[in-house]
């Protein structure tokens, strides 16, 4: 048996790419009775047409409705039936895929897959559903604080970046969808060059090779019309602070979201960034925020930062959930951590701190079939090499104090935050 | 993966259970104690959950803020959750670092402080939370509905609590409630991960043992039977989306009807999951209800779900209403599928997927150390560890007339609550 707890390398990460370009990453676990299937391709929400916004997580949904030889209710018997589970999504950048079963249905399920990637019928019955569905997902968020503070903070923060659009779409670009529109989608971006894909578990990444060969080996590779990465304009900061609120009547708590953009996953920043916000917002019971505005001034029951670093910039945002009363209380607040934060170097223990967590925590995030998937997976996309994880301790180790600070400095402008409410502001101005 | 465990009691009257796992270098360590809303007063509601809270806020050798840092720095998780019938605090850590949780949760077992500062302060954190649930219809509906379910039972209450009684609840309230309930006697250790049992068992007597034993309260708690009747909730607010909850009275968790009820379940509304921690989930759209709400457009999304309680507790189904359709239309389909399985029009291949279902919701469950913890624990509030282990071959002795008497004795249209949240009639909204 292979020693399942070391970490995942070039010596037993198995990397193969199939004459299509379809590139495969396997690791065995031989303890797992399952198997974990994920996956990208390129494409994503950043290709959707503006007046068809949601079209990608339109088309994700829609895949699994009936291929040219599997009924929806045959795709859906294969998996319950075997008590597994295959869904799609959408990012910016990629169609995702993720799915679970025991190991002895692996093949059946690679199988479902190569046909729902490939042969989709996208049964106009069912597209009304899924019309219906996300119409309904938008009116349930349109009542979420949270979610409605996050959607107001992109738009403000974003401007006329694609990453300022809303994946989910508008009620009326939903409506808009056609059936038309998700066949021309499929046919111009569903293509083998590009994809990946990942298998975790109680398999052997040779026979979980062959099998990849055996499934997706015949799809041909064709003209693929994904635009390069720097044909897209990278994000850029607001040239000022702003302020907006959505009003939703009758809640009991708003939640704000305030900050500014962050850097590309790619950038030497990327990891100054992630450790410099474990100590802004979530390390402990959520960081330098959550001391200051939960733990001392009891104004919230959740405060924290987050720093999202995708392929062309992104956000670092604190968010908190508070009583509409104590708005403009804890607002001052966070500015003023902002602030300390952007001219005064991290205390040394604090970077000794974090780097210590992102290290001990590592053996968490390697304990699931998945979240070695998820993690295989990074290292293709960013290009990071097999032994990305063995070297990761010397990367954490490297970050110093003042990187840090510089990095803040760069991205959080205390002048030149975006700040994004929603909820209830009784009798405010 | 082996099912075998190791378990004893101390002296001090602590249960300890320990499982073995070798998969990654990692142990996590959980304290459930026997107290949660089901011991609760009314004018007291939401004390548990506070109590809960106010462990996180130190101790003379632990004190607030110095918990959650230290244990970050070990790169571990942490949390505590408060339930109907129980509360638990875990820790998961990489194995080396694994007896700072060991000394932190001995200590805050006896040590805690309740500075009355940090108890006001906590006060409005846990007002927030409240309200923070309050922007949830669903949180709404399900505080009304809870109350019409029970006319008594202390399940009736939210286990966040009655906002009036968090305005009122003291220090000394809360202070008297951690003494009464945070005793080893009525504790349980339980431990999943990367260490040799026998030597852990002598580590966790070595410190637990300081714990003195204290006298538990006893609690006498009537359960309730069937709903009376069929009660009506609705509640009306802003939005455009309408809801409806059905719920029933369910079996207590030691109860063995609750495998035919599981099975029921997953053939309704798609498998449960019990699971806490990355467990996988499988979709619902070959449950008998898909086809008659979803493909015919009554709503967009619907699921079942049950607990396993000390006391009877509810089952329920939710659904997300198609905006052109009204809730009663979902509730003449949901009957008539129910009355279909109560005569007995069910398959064997239904029950068969039924145990798949539950065989692979176990495997994926099973990666997950914390997991494994966590299910020692949690049968153990209600049943035994047994309950678990067994899980799969209960539901697999569940037979056709089991899964049709289960529908006719819990899901009787006479003996339930229907809620219903609708959204204001437009002319009243305002933008």
């Amino acid at each position: 048996m292979k020693n399942i707890q070391s970490i995942p390398g070039s010596d037993d990460i198995l990397r193969t790419e199939l004459p299509n370009q379809i590139v495969l990453l396997a690791r065995e676990n031989s303890l797992s009775p399952s198997v974990v299937i994920s996956g990208y391709l390129p494409g994503g929400s950043i290709l959707d047409p503006i007046d068809r916004s949601g079209l990608a997580i339109f088309l994700s949904l829609a895949l699994m409705r009936g291929t040219e030889t599997n009924s929806f209710e045959q795709i859906f018997r294969k998996l319950e039936d075997n008590g597994a589970s295959l869904g799609f999504n959408a990012g910016f950048h990629s169609f995702s895929f993720a799915g679970q079963s025991l190991a002895e249905d692996l093949p059946a399920m690679l199988d479902l897959l190569n046909d729902i990637l490939r042969h989709p019928i996208f049964p106009e019955n069912h597209l009304t559903q899924i019309r219906d569905q996300m119409l309904t997902a938008l009116a349930i968020r349109s009542q979420d604080t949270a979610e409605m503070a996050n959607v107001a903070f992109d738009q403000a923060l974003f401007g006329s970046h694609p990453y300022g659009r809303d994946k989910l779409g508008t009620p009326e670009s939903v409506q808009s969808v056609s059936r038309s529109d998700l066949v021309r989608h499929h046919a111009q971006y569903f293509k083998p060059q590009g994809m990946v894909i990942s298998i975790v578990g109680g398999i052997e990444p040779e026979k979980a090779a062959d099998l990849i060969r055996e499934y997706f080996s015949n799809w041909e590779a064709g003209p693929q019309a994904i635009p390069n990465l720097p044909d897209f304009p990278k994000v850029t900061k607001p040239e000022k602070g702003s302020a907006t609120h959505i009003e939703i009547p009758e809640k009991s708590q708003l939640d704000l979201v305030i900050g500014s953009i962050a850097p590309e996953r790619k950038s030497p920043q990327y990891q100054p960034a992630r450790l410099g916000n474990c100590i802004l917002g979530e390390f402990g019971m959520m960081g330098r925020i959550g001391r200051v505005v939960r733990d001392e001034n009891g104004l919230a029951y959740y405060a924290g930062s987050d720093v999202n670093c995708l392929p062309l910039g992104g956000s670092w945002e604190i968010s908190a959930g508070i009583n509409p009363e104590n708005l403009d209380r804890t607002v001052d607040l966070i500015r003023s951590e902002i602030q300390k934060f952007v001219s005064t170097p991290v205390e040394p223990n604090e970077l000794s701190d974090v780097q210590s967590y992102y290290l001990g925590r590592m053996p968490l995030q390697l304990e699931s079939n998945a979240g070695i998937a998820n993690e295989l997976l990074s290292i293709e996309r960013y290009q990071l090499g097999l032994n990305y994880l063995r070297r990761y301790g010397d990367i954490i180790r490297a970050v110093t104090r003042e990187q840090i600070l510089e990095t803040a400095a760069t991205y959080l402008d205390p002048d030149r935050l975006t700040l994004a409410t929603a909820g209830t502001l009784r009798g405010k101005a | 993966m082996s099912d075998e465990i190791v378990q004893t009691k101390l002296e001090n009257g602590l249960t300890v259970l320990l499982k073995e796992i070798h998969s990654a270098p990692i142990i996590s360590h959980w304290i459930w104690y026997r107290v949660g809303s089901r011991n609760e007063v009314p004018g007291k509601t939401g004390i548990s959950h506070w109590v809960e809270h106010m462990q996180f806020k130190g101790t003379a050798k632990y004190p607030a803020g110095v918990l959650d840092q230290a244990i970050s720095r070990g790169g571990g998780i942490w949390n505590a959750f408060t339930y109907l019938d129980w509360t638990a605090f875990f820790s998961t850590m990489p194995k080396d670092k694994i007896a700072l949780p060991i000394d932190l949760e001995a200590d805050r077992m006896q040590n805690s402080l309740f500075l009355p500062e940090e108890v006001e302060s906590e006060r409005t954190v846990i007002l927030s939370e409240r309200e923070g649930s309050e922007n949830e219809p669903l949180f709404r509906l399900n505080e009304a509905i809870d109350k019409a379910a029970f006319d008594r039972h202390p399940y009736r209450f939210e286990i966040i609590g009655e906002k009036s009684d968090l305005l009122t609840l003291t220090r000394d309230d809360l202070y008297t409630h951690y003494r009464q309930f945070y005793a080893p006697g009525n504790a349980v250790l339980t431990m999943a991960g990367d260490f040799d049992a026998n030597e852990m068992l002598d580590r966790l007597a070595a410190v637990y043992q300081s714990v003195s034993a204290r006298p538990i309260p006893s609690v006498t708690i009537q359960p309730e039977k069937a709903i009376p009747e069929e009660r009506h909730v609705e509640l009306s607010g802003p939005g455009d989306t309408t809801y409806l909850r059905i719920v029933w009275r369910a079996p207590a968790g030691r109860d063995p009807d609750i495998f035919p009820l599981a099975v029921l379940d997953s053939i309704l509304t798609g498998p449960s999951s019990l699971n806490m921690f990355g467990s996988g989930s499988i979709s619902n759209k070959t449950s008998r209800l898909y086809q008659p709400l979803i493909d015919r457009q009554i709503a967009v999304a619907f699921s079942g779900d049950y607990n396993a309680t000390i006391d009877p507790y509810l089952y329920m189904m939710t659904v997300i209403m198609h905006p052109d359709h009204d809730p009663q239309e979902a509730v003449r389909i949901i009957d008539e599928e129910i009355s279909r399985i109560q005569s007995g029009d069910i398959s064997e291949q239904e029950l068969k997927k039924a145990v798949k279902q539950a065989r692979a919701l176990f495997a994926y469950g099973s990666e997950n150390i914390t997991n494994q913890a966590y299910w020692m624990g949690y049968t153990e509030m209600f049943a035994s560890y047994s309950w678990f282990t067994e899980f799969v071959s209960s539901l697999n002795k569940v037979t056709v007339s089991d899964v049709a008497k289960s529908a006719s004795t819990y899901l009787n249209s006479a003996h339930r609550v229907i809620g219903i949240y609708r959204p204001y009639p437009e002319e009243s909204e305002e933008s």
